[in-house]
């Protein structure tokens, strides 16, 4: 059983808060990213995970064990570094031999003179030299087996470092950060090698990313975390689709999401740009409530929308961009004091679109995020509107 | 059991912070003994220096003088020999050296790394078959050249050897040749003749490169005493080496204090120049390591 | 487009213009460097060769070509072959000590914050000092009565030692004070060594179970030292080989010759003596071996430098 559980971690260093009071339960094979912007505690997390820091408050278990007292190599945790810290003096085939070596033969067995003496050290290697060729052939790096770090490319070096880890059959997976040295179209291969890696094997991987592509595309679950906290916690679509806080739903999703001011006007009706919603919130009136619309959820409207569960604004559009299968039109509202809005579009209707043209966007309002003043979501009351509750921290 | 303390997670039962202390005394204990190594010759020239002849020759060993004897060593070991001359000599002569080294190195690495004239290869390798020759081997001939120029006893004489530092070309070469061509050739676009472009442009870049030089060289020819020793007689000149030589056999080397005053005289410069500019002196030995 | 006629013609000549401009600026850069090249390193060279191939002596009038007999002379010569072999002895004992000392020390204080800065401006102090001014004190410290390292010896009830004046302990005592001098300077470049190992491998390493002292050492740290370790060898060793100053202060090649260095024959020879042709043979022996250190460098750490 490789389950992971956190309790309350807390870490500071020096007078700095990184991580207060953290709980998190992953579940045995599950893929966990933990992501956020720099600075948020991930990599902090997931080194007090290995055993590379030391947490100043709360537990770590694995498979149900306390591991705090346990030295990294005790905890049968594997990692994958941002730099691969592959060693360089050593080719391929000893970096992935050498947690065998370690584990396998006793120290005396592995000084250079004394070595000589042991004659159980040739059976172990020869098991060693099986397991590595293992490996090896999984990730096809057999012919490269002799080389040495510096002879490898990018990704070559990568899979060396996720040869090391595998070989020894460890219960989770640690990965801070491994695509970041990638260029672009390594990285989205080596997405769909990891994920698939991650099939193959059933371990459990924790993987820390700031990216959150990466996040959507290999989870199961996603923990996004900001200023040493869990914001939220649930799968890619929970997080895209019920964000729990402003800072989550900026965050995830490219485009970034349109933010509108909306104010909370009498009975709690919402009111856009002057204009009353067919949404009611439960605050005070005269609050300011912002309003999340994803750049998909907004399109072109001809002439005033008729019926209500529809809100409208008027922007003149400041930029294209083709991106071949779709665009994306960037808008300017004018006269407010509000950044510009994003649109996704086909590229048929964005050709219609002159530059700097006055336009009328609309979108529907069950199709918008609720967040208060201080940045949680809301729930709105009203017709036509899906009630669905505050999605819990804690899936 | 070299176990640095690092952030390797330290566990929480008691025995492994014991261990962890335990290393830690280890490892001072280590350290403080080599420093005390390091430190006694510099401690005992101090405190001799302070002490009266009777404290010296007894039998019994102390550190601490109980008479303050400095003022009498001191004054006699100035009145016996020019001292302070020696520390002047070793001035004038560490920076005689170094202007020249630097006024011929330069221009002379620039012209390695970024110009291209006949010969170039050949001067090149000229410089680096130069790096394994050590002073003393071209020592003979140069004295018997010198002898018969009479210039023997001279501040030039004692100079001469060292005013082509072939390492300086080396290190300098290297670090030319990572400065940007673009540079260069904007300043040369920009009318520059190519003598402003290496000592407005191209040195100023260069400084901690030089600087680092500057301390390897000033430290050598500080205590340099082989090349004096051959080409000065007259005291008049010595450089503190040479110096400390001709006092050490004037007193017959039993005048223990004033010897030891001396000894603080001469080395002083160096070590206080050492303590004020130290991560100079660090970083220069460090970057002409790492060539 | 009259332009893109008269170009070429133009380009060329003034590229020619400037090609020369270059070549003449370089050998005028060149020049000073060119000229002190010659005149202090390739002309003494020539010149040595030549007298190492005659009788000449300073002062004197004749010169008689005797071709290698001054070579044959000193290879056969007991004192330069004693010579030869405490010069060998020196390196032998101060290179391990002067290289494993530093490296044990840049290691220990490697991992240090509060302590390291004190420490290295301590370990240092010594190659900052005048070696012949120290010369002085190291002989006062060793002496025999009132020196206190004898004092020391009494006190814990050993007999004195009379350290310099002792055939079998002189040059072994000059040894150390050699590792004394040339401690600090190696563990500088010891610890830039070590600073540039990173640190994620030893953090991998301890993944991978390679946490103790001695494994992480031996796998990681020793083996990315290697560039390191073979430069500071090879320089000790030249240090250590061009002995000269301690023994021309402190024991003037005794007690009994067993202090008799290379280079300090090579003096005597040459300007004591004035065997200026028999100096000038054993020159070249000495330029040898030195050479021959230099060379081992440079092949060695060409090899070794794989990454």
């Amino acid at each position: 059983m490789a389950t992971v559980t956190l309790s309350s971690i807390a870490k500071s260093f020096g007078p700095t808060r990184v991580l207060g009071g953290v709980d998190l339960d992953i579940a045995d094979g599950e893929f966990l990213t933990l992501v956020g912007p720099s600075g948020c505690g991930k990599s902090t997390l997931i080194r007090i995970i290995a055993g590379l820091e030391h947490q100043d408050g709360g537990a770590v278990a694995i498979g149900g064990q306390p591991v705090d007292h346990l030295r990294p190599h005790e905890r049968r945790v594997a990692m994958v570094f941002q730099s691969y810290a592959l060693y360089p003096h050593m080719s391929v085939r000893q970096n992935i031999a050498l947690p065998l070596t370690m584990s396998r033969l006793k120290l005396w067995q592995r000084l250079p003179l004394l070595r000589a003496l042991s004659g159980q050290r040739r059976t172990v290697m020869r098991g060693i030299e099986a397991d590595v060729a293992a490996a090896a052939a999984q990730l096809q790096l057999d012919h490269l087996l002799d080389r040495k770090p510096a002879q490898l490319s990018g990704g070559q070096r990568q899979r060396v470092a996720l040869g090391r880890a595998m070989v020894r059959h460890p219960d989770v997976f640690l990965m801070d950060e491994p695509l970041s040295n990638l260029d672009a179209k390594l990285r989205v291969h080596m997405r769909t090698e990891l994920a698939e890696l991650h099939k193959r094997l059933g371990a459990t991987f924790v993987y820390v990313t700031h990216d959150q592509v990466e996040a959507m595309t290999m989870s199961d679950r996603v923990a996004m975390m900001d200023s040493g906290t869990i914001l939220q916690l649930g799968t890619p679509s929970q997080l895209y689709e019920k964000p729990a806080s402003l800072k989550v739903a900026q965050f995830i999703g490219s485009p970034a999401i349109n933010l509108l001011p909306g104010i909370v006007g009498a009975g709690g009706r919402l009111e856009l740009f002057g204009r009353p919603m067919a949404l009611n919130v439960q605050q005070a009136q005269g609050q300011a409530v912002t309003l999340g619309v994803r750049s998909e959820a907004l399109s072109l409207v001809q002439g005033e929308p008729a019926g209500t569960g529809r809100a409208w604004f008027s922007a003149r559009l400041r930029r294209k961009e083709n991106l071949g299968s779709e665009y994306i039109l960037h808008f300017d509202l004018a006269g407010r004091d509000v950044p510009g809005v994003t649109m996704r579009t086909s590229p048929a209707v964005a050709v219609g679109i002159s530059e700097a043209a006055e336009v009328t966007l609309g979108f529907d309002e069950s199709a918008c995020h609720l967040f208060a003043a201080d940045g949680e979501r809301i729930v709105s009351r009203g017709p036509g509107v899906a009630t669905a509750s505050i999605v819990p921290l804690r899936a | 059991m070299l176990a640095p303390a690092s952030s390797v997670a330290a566990v929480s039962p008691a025995h492994s912070a014991a261990r962890r202390f335990l290393s830690l005394v280890l490892i001072h204990g280590v350290l403080i003994a080599g420093a005390l190594f390091m430190l006694a010759p510099f401690i005992w020239m101090l405190v001799t220096s302070i002490k009266p002849p009777a404290e010296i020759f007894s039998a019994e060993i102390a550190l601490w003088p109980k008479q303050f004897y400095g003022v009498e060593n001191y004054r006699f070991a100035m009145e016996k020999a020019p001292l302070l001359r020696f520390a002047l000599n070793g001035v004038i002569l560490c920076a005689g050296i170094l202007v020249v080294q630097l006024l011929v190195a330069i221009p002379c690495a620039y012209a390695l790394a970024k110009l291209d004239f006949p010969g170039r290869n050949l001067l090149f390798v000229l410089v680096l078959l130069g790096l394994c020759i050590p002073v003393q081997v071209p020592a003979m001939p140069l004295y018997i050249g010198l002898a018969q120029l009479g210039l023997l006893n001279t501040y030039f004489a004692m100079m001469v050897p060292f005013f082509l530092s072939v390492f300086a070309i080396f290190l300098f070469r290297q670090f030319f040749r990572s400065f940007p061509d673009d540079i260069i050739n904007a300043a040369r676009l920009d009318g520059m003749s190519e003598f402003e472009i290496v000592w407005r442009i191209v040195t100023p870049s260069a400084l901690p490169a030089i600087a680092a030089f500057a301390v390897f060289s000033t430290v050598a020819h500080w205590n340099d005493l082989y090349w004096p020793l051959i080409v000065i007689s007259d005291a008049k000149l010595a450089p503190p080496p040479l110096g400390m030589m001709f006092f050490a056999d004037a007193e017959t080397g039993s005048n223990y204090g004033a010897l030891t005053a001396a000894a603080t005289i001469l080395t002083a410069p160096l070590v206080l120049a050492f303590l004020i500019a130290r991560r100079r002196f660090i970083d220069g030995i460090t970057m002409t390591g790492v060539k | 487009m009259t332009l893109a006629l008269d170009m070429p013609v133009q380009l060329a000549s003034s590229r020619r213009r400037r090609l020369w401009i270059e070549r003449v600026t370089g050998l005028g850069f060149a020049a000073p460097a060119l000229v002190l090249l010659l005149l202090t390193i390739l002309v003494p060279l020539a010149v040595l060769v030549v007298l190492s191939l005659t009788n000449y002596e300073f002062g004197g009038v004749d010169l008689d070509f005797v071709g290698l007999a001054n070579f044959q002379k000193a290879l056969a010569d007991p004192i330069i072959r004693r010579s030869l072999l405490n010069t060998l002895i020196y390196v032998a004992i101060m290179v391990p000590g002067g290289v494993f000392g530093a490296l044990l020390i840049a290691i220990l204080i490697h991992r240090r914050t509060r302590s390291r800065s004190l420490y290295e401006v301590i370990y240092f102090l010594p190659v900052t000092s005048t070696l012949i001014a120290m010369a002085t004190v190291w002989q006062f410290l060793l002496h025999p009565s009132l020196g206190p390292i004898n004092g020391l010896l009494k006190w814990l009830g050993f007999a004195p030692v009379a350290f310099l004046s002792e055939p079998s302990t002189a040059l072994a005592t000059l040894a150390v004070i050699g590792i004394w001098q040339i401690l600090g300077f190696n563990m500088i470049l010891f610890l830039a060594g070590l600073t540039a190992i990173p640190r994620d491998l030893y953090e991998a390493a301890d993944i991978d179970g390679c946490s103790s002292g001695v494994d992480r050492f031996l796998t990681i740290t020793w083996p990315l030292l290697g560039p390191t370790t073979m430069f500071v060898v090879i320089t000790t060793m030249i240090t250590a080989f061009k002995i000269f100053d301690t023994v021309a202060v402190m024991t003037r090649g005794g007690p009994v010759g067993s202090t008799e260095v290379l280079l300090y024959n090579i003096y005597l020879e040459g300007f004591q003596y004035f065997h200026t042709g028999y100096a000038a043979a054993l020159t070249f022996i000495f330029l040898a071996f030195i050479l021959v250190f230099s060379a081992v460098q440079t092949f060695a750490l060409d090899k070794k430098v794989h990454y």
